[in-house]
Order: structure tokens, then C-alpha cells, then sequence
């Protein structure tokens, strides 16, 4: 995984509530057993006018003009901006694997669907919860500024609006470690194999059913 | 003594180490693996040169991508068949507990067979890479669907790194009405707490209400506490929990059943323990329930109307609604009954199990498919329940009917295999997600119970069940 510190990028505001993981990356492309390559297909009911397949050449296909990602004014962001209880629905990492895929490295919203929300600590990116009234104000002003942009301290535990303003942001300090490290779950953990060794023989002894 | 939840039982049994932070590495029993979220984790597995840690807690099967029909003819579709091998690969290799493979007699959707082939125990923790793992919650157990990195972490260490959810009681007390099921409650409480009530949440479903309700009914509730925010659903453990389980085939046998029941009837919240939130309802205001929208919260009684973004102030809220009333087609105050319907499911982890089956047969037997409805599919759960029905004759009343009896399988839960709906279709459906493109591109999904869709398939348009029976 890559680590993070600190990202000073252009925003894109998508501005509805309740975006599910099939609206992110729809079903037919979930038949694949690669993790990358999702990208072009992020958002693809919405970011194309016809129906998409895996293996298809996404270059030429039609775009939809009114989708917020394929404005000029958005192109290369890196941070989303979002609304509440993004990242609902089904657990498919998939998910959080085309947001990386297609350049994101930060989302920004009040609300994040659980499962998602874990994803996304997962493979880099760094979806940040604030208050309703900061999210409003960041789509106000993402809205009027052409080129909006916000740099994102993760080891201060802070966004900076252009105007100067500094919003601070909660994160579990052990996400935040891990993230900052590009730390490998699976070798943290192992390093308590000794333990989980020793609590797995005892409910063995007290809970043998669990064992068959 | 300090009082309980279940829940906060089921996590401190489960707990090998904890950070400072409060994120603890959780000890997983139950492994389940489909096809979808599973090959990326068992190649990144290999990559790193790990073995899995416990190959006797997993259980596997092909749910999503495997055809309804025509099995002969084996999966047509390449990149179907291709992550549907690539789990035989895997589990071949591997090794597991158990394997229902695609068309083996057994095999089934994942949440349905675990259950019905005692994998599913009171007081484990299960995992899967699916979203609905919480369907396993009815059984007392701390179920919840993870992502694919954390499936390759289950896989290499036997633990999660997990925190602890707060608690949340949903209390449901009295008789229901006539022809009232699970799944007008959970819809219904969905409709009360919204799509991310449940957020950060494990929702535990107490009252009498949820007491007098079969194993099927909690599953089906549970089920949908993913739907309300909730990674995890729970039913405190009773008789029924224990009647359901005994005999199962990978449930324990003799002096290992006595003493598992002994620990199982433990697994209850105590008298009195406190929940960070309490939400009640009255079973007797539950009435059957229709989504109008993309999303489960956008709910309504049957007897209601689609509502008027013009009536709302949150401009978010309103938007919302309008966004949706435009991708479903349909005009501000339409009433419920006059939303026309192309296509039925029954089907899903939701509704496909033997009593959803035999609530729909009640209401088909003895009428036929409405002229205007194009095709009804009924796709059991699994083979164990297709031939359940069939030797109760139920097939017989859905073939009667012009409704197609269809092999087990997710099918047009999320249309991953063959089985959508065109653009434009209305469906009433009795699986889970009524979002945007979730049935087919363009199609437009209404959740309702089986008894409801049955309804609607036989007249042709959504209506009070109770009329027709
Ligand atoms: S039936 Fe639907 S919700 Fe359930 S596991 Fe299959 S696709 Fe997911």
C-alpha cells in the first residue's frame, strides 16, 4: 500500500447523498479477479452515455457532459467531495479499488457507509468525516472557485481551504499509523501469531463445536 | 454482576489483543467465501507466499455468477465462468470444510446454506465478503461482511482488526397483521432510521414481536440491517434457535449438542443491559410495505403515494427525491397501486428461503400471471430448498401460474448472471437493493415481501395482499 502524508489537490464535488458501491463500479465488472485496472469505469452508469463491458476501450465511448467528472474544470482531482452515507450497499472493494484506480487519494464527506469506509483504509485513500456545515461550505466554495483546490495534512490531522482556513479532522490513531506507513495489515497482525496461536487452542478446549 | 448485550458477549469472547486506540484483532470461527470478492485474496495469499491459517473454517460456494437455467449447458459467459473456476482453483488448492460447487446438490446462495447446513453456529464470528453476511446474526453469532483485503486477512491470520460498534436495540412488540412479514418490518424500520441509522451500529431485534418470529423471519431481518447502516444484525438465542439447528449436518452431534447449548443459552442480552440507542415500534402499525425509490429508506405503505419533492425543505433531501421519482419514472403523489409492474422476483438472501416460498404459493395457488406482467422468476435459495418445495408441490402451483421455477443462485438479486430486467422495466422484487442499475441497467426496482410480490405478479400491479386472501 502506499503511504500518505500529505496531498495538496485539485477537488471534485459530487453533490448527492447515499452513493452506493454499484453506482461506483456497476456489477459486470466485478467478474474480474484482478484488483486494478477499475478506474475507467468508476462511476460508469453515470460517467457514460451507453452501457458499459468489462474489456471494452473506455476512450471512446460517449461521455455524459453533465456528470461532474468529465467537466474540464474537474479533471485530475484527486480529492472527492461527497454527501452522507457514501460508499452504502455492497461490501465489493471494488469500490474503493476504481476510486484509487482513477486518481483519488482523499474523499471528503459527513457520512461514510461502514464496510466502505474500513475499505478505503485498505489501499491508500483516506475518506475523512467533518461536520455538515464544513461539507456545505466546502461545496460552496468548490463550486464558485474554479481550479478549488485543498491540501491535506494527514499527520496533522488537517485540511486547508484556500482562503487560509484550517479545518481539523478526526482519525483513529491506528488507521492513521498504518496509512502513513503504507504498513501491510496482514504482517502487523502477524506479529501476534504467538497469541492468537494460544487463544485459539484455549476456546478450542472450552468451545470444541466451533471446531469440527 | 454488570448486565450484557449480546453483542458486547460476542465481542469481549472474540477479543486476542488490542491496540491502544481501541482497535482490537477480533478471532474469526467462520470463514465464507463466494466468487466475487474472493480471488484477489487468495492470490495476494500466494504472492506473499501464506498459507491460510485455519482451512476448517471455510465454507465456499458459487452463488452470483452461476446461471438459473440450463445448467447443462454449464456458464456461458467467459468472465463468469473464468471467476467461478477460479474458486474451484483456489478451494482445490486450499482446502475447506466445505464446498457446494456449482450445480452440486447443496449449493445455494451463501446465506442460505450456511444456515441450513449448521456452519452458522450461535456465539461464532463469521465473515464473508459479501455485505449480507449479517443475515447470519439471527443466530446469535456476530456476522458482518468485510471487503476483499480483509477476506486475504481472515485467510492468513484467523483474526480482524475490528473496533467495537456501539449498540442499538430495535424493540418490535405486539401481534403482526395478516399477511405481515419480516420484511415489512425491517422495510419499515429502514423507513424509520433511514439508510445510515444504523451506521457504527450492531442492531440487536428484541420484543415480541421478533421472539414469535421463525429463524427464516430473523434471517430475512437481519439481513436488511446492512440495508439500514448496520454491518451487523443479532437475535438473542431461544428455543427456536436451538430446534433449527439440531440435526443440521455440520451442526455438533451427542455429548458435544448438550454442552454447545448449554454455552448457547447464554447468548442473550441480560435483563436490563444498556443499549447506546433504543428505537420501538408497535407491530400492529406495520403494514405492507412498497419502495418507491433508489434507495430502501425511500419506503411506503401500499396504501400510500410516491411523495412530492415540492412538500420538502432539506434541499439535499429534496433532490434526492427528485433524482429518483426521475430515474423510476414516476410523477410526484402517483398511488402505490398504480405504479405498473413488468417483472416479478422472489428470490435473494432476503426471500428465498422454504417459508418465503410457501408465502408466496399461498397467495398464487389458484390464479395465473396478470396478462401485462412479462416474466416472473422464482428462484430458490438453494438446491436443499428447491427440493424442499418440489416435495411439497409448491413448483406446481408457480408452473400452474406461468411463473418460472428457476435452480438456486443470486440471479436477478444483483443480475450478475443472465437474469435483468431491460431498461425502463419496473420490478417487484423481493431482494434487498432497489439501487439505480441494481437488477439491470435502467431497471427500476420496488422491494416488497414475498407475499407482495406474488400479489403483484398475479394482478399485475402492487396491491394489499390481504385483498386477495
Ligand atoms: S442474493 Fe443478492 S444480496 Fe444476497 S448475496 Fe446474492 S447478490 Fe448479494
Amino acid at each position: 500500500m502506499n503511504p500518505f502524508s500529505v496531498l495538496d489537490g485539485r477537488v471534485a464535488p459530487l453533490d448527492r447523498a447515499n452513493v452506493d458501491t454499484d453506482a461506483i463500479i456497476p456489477k459486470q465488472f466485478l467478474k474480474s479477479i484482478k484488483r486494478s485496472g477499475f478506474g475507467p469505469n468508476l462511476f460508469d452508469e453515470w460517467r457514460y452515455l451507453d452501457h458499459g463491458e468489462p474489456g471494452q476501450d473506455c476512450a471512446n465511448r460517449p461521455k455524459n457532459p453533465d456528470f461532474v467528472l468529465n467537466q474540464p474544470r474537474y479533471q485530475g482531482a484527486q480529492i472527492l467531495l461527497t454527501r452522507d452515507n457514501f460508499g452504502c450497499g455492497s461490501s465489493r472493494e471494488h469500490a474503493p479499488w476504481a476510486l484509487e484506480d482513477f486518481g483519488f487519494r482523499v474523499l471528503i464527506g459527513s457520512s461514510f457507509a461502514d464496510i466502505f469506509f474500513n475499505n478505503c483504509f485498505k489501499n491508500g485513500l483516506l475518506p475523512i468525516v467533518l461536520a455538515q456545515q464544513e461539507v456545505d461550505e466546502l461545496f460552496r466554495q468548490c463550486g464558485a472557485t474554479e481550479a478549488y483546490r485543498l491540501t491535506v495534512d494527514l499527520a496533522a490531522q488537517t485540511i486547508t481551504r484556500p482562503d487560509g482556513k484550517v479545518i481539523p479532522f478526526e482519525v483513529d490513531s491506528f488507521r492513521k499509523e498504518c496509512l502513513l506507513n503504507g504498513w501491510d495489515d496482514i504482517g502487523l497482525t502477524l506479529r501476534h501469531a504467538e497469541k492468537i496461536r494460544a487463544f485459539e487452542q484455549k476456546r478450542q478446549a472450552d468451545h470444541p463445536y466451533y471446531f469440527a | 454482576m454488570e448486565t450484557q448485550t449480546l453483542y458486547e458477549k460476542l465481542w469481549s469472547s472474540h477479543v486476542v489483543h488490542q491496540e491502544a486506540d481501541g482497535t482490537a484483532l477480533i478471532y474469526i470461527d467462520r470463514h465464507l467465501v463466494h466468487e466475487v470478492t474472493s480471488p484477489q485474496a487468495f492470490e495476494g495469499l500466494k504472492l506473499a507466499g501464506r498459507k491460510p491459517w485455519r482451512v476448517s473454517s471455510i465454507v465456499a460456494t458459487a452463488d452470483h455468477n452461476t446461471p438459473t437455467d440450463h445448467w447443462e449447458q454449464g456458464i456461458l459467459d467467459p468472465v463468469s465462468r473464468q471467476q467461478v473456476e477460479t474458486l474451484d482453483t483456489n478451494i482445490r488448492e486450499v482446502g475447506a470444510l466445505a464446498y457446494f460447487p456449482f450445480k452440486d446438490a447443496r449449493q445455494g446462495i451463501i446465506h442460505v446454506i450456511g444456515p441450513e447446513n449448521g456452519v452458522t453456529l450461535p456465539g461464532m464470528t463469521v465473515v464473508c465478503g459479501d455485505s449480507h453476511t449479517s443475515t447470519h446474526g439471527a443466530f446469535a453469532c456476530l456476522a458482518h461482511g468485510i471487503g476483499t483485503s480483509e477476506v486475504e486477512h481472515v485467510l492468513a491470520t484467523q483474526c480482524l482488526l475490528q473496533k467495537k460498534s456501539k449498540t442499538m436495540l430495535v424493540r418490535v412488540d405486539g401481534a403482526l397483521g395478516r399477511c405481515i412479514s419480516a420484511k415489512d418490518i425491517a422495510l419499515a424500520v429502514i423507513g424509520r432510521i433511514g439508510t445510515a441509522g444504523g451506521t457504527g451500529y450492531a442492531i440487536e431485534f428484541g420484543g415480541s414481536t421478533i421472539r414469535a418470529l421463525s429463524m427464516e423471519g430473523r434471517m430475512t431481518l437481519c439481513n436488511m440491517a446492512i440495508e439500514a447502516g448496520a454491518r451487523a444484525g443479532l437475535v438473542s438465542v431461544d428455543d427456536r434457535t436451538i430446534d433449527y439447528l439440531r440435526d443440521k449436518p455440520f451442526a455438533p452431534k451427542g455429548d458435544v449438542w448438550n454442552r454447545a447449548v448449554q454455552y448457547w443459552q447464554t447468548l442473550k442480552s441480560d435483563d436490563g443491559a444498556r443499549f447506546d440507542k433504543v428505537v420501538e415500534l408497535n407491530a400492529v402499525d406495520i403494514q405492507p410495505q412498497v419502495t418507491w425509490g433508489t434507495s430502501p429508506e425511500m419506503v411506503e405503505m401500499v396504501s400510500g403515494r410516491v411523495p412530492d419533492p415540492a412538500a420538502v425543505s432539506d434541499p439535499v433531501k429534496r433532490e434526492g427525491i427528485e433524482r429518483a421519482l426521475k430515474y423510476m419514472g414516476l410523477a410526484p403523489n402517483t398511488p402505490i397501486s398504480e405504479i405498473p409492474v413488468d417483472q416479478v422476483f422472489i428470490g435473494s438472501c432476503t426471500n428465498s428461503r422454504i417459508e418465503d416460498l410457501r408465502e408466496a404459493a399461498v397467495v398464487v395457488k389458484g390464479r395465473t400471471k396478470a396478462p401485462s406482467i412479462k416474466r416472473v422468476l422464482v428462484v430458490p435459495g438453494s438446491g436443499l430448498v428447491k427440493r424442499q418445495a418440489e416435495a411439497e408441490g409448491l413448483h406446481e402451483i408457480f408452473l400452474a401460474a406461468g411463473f418460472e421455477w428457476r435452480e438456486p443462485g443470486c440471479s436477478m438479486c444483483l443480475a450478475m448472471n443472465a437474469d435483468r430486467l431491460e431498461p425502463g422495466e419496473h420490478c417487484a422484487s423481493t431482494s434487498n437493493r432497489n439501487f439505480e442499475g441494481r437488477q439491470g441497467a435502467g431497471g427500476r426496482t420496488h422491494l416488497v415481501s414475498p407475499a407482495m410480490a406474488a400479489a403483484a405478479a398475479v394482478t399485475g400491479h402492487f396491491v394489499d395482499v390481504r385483498e386477495l386472501i
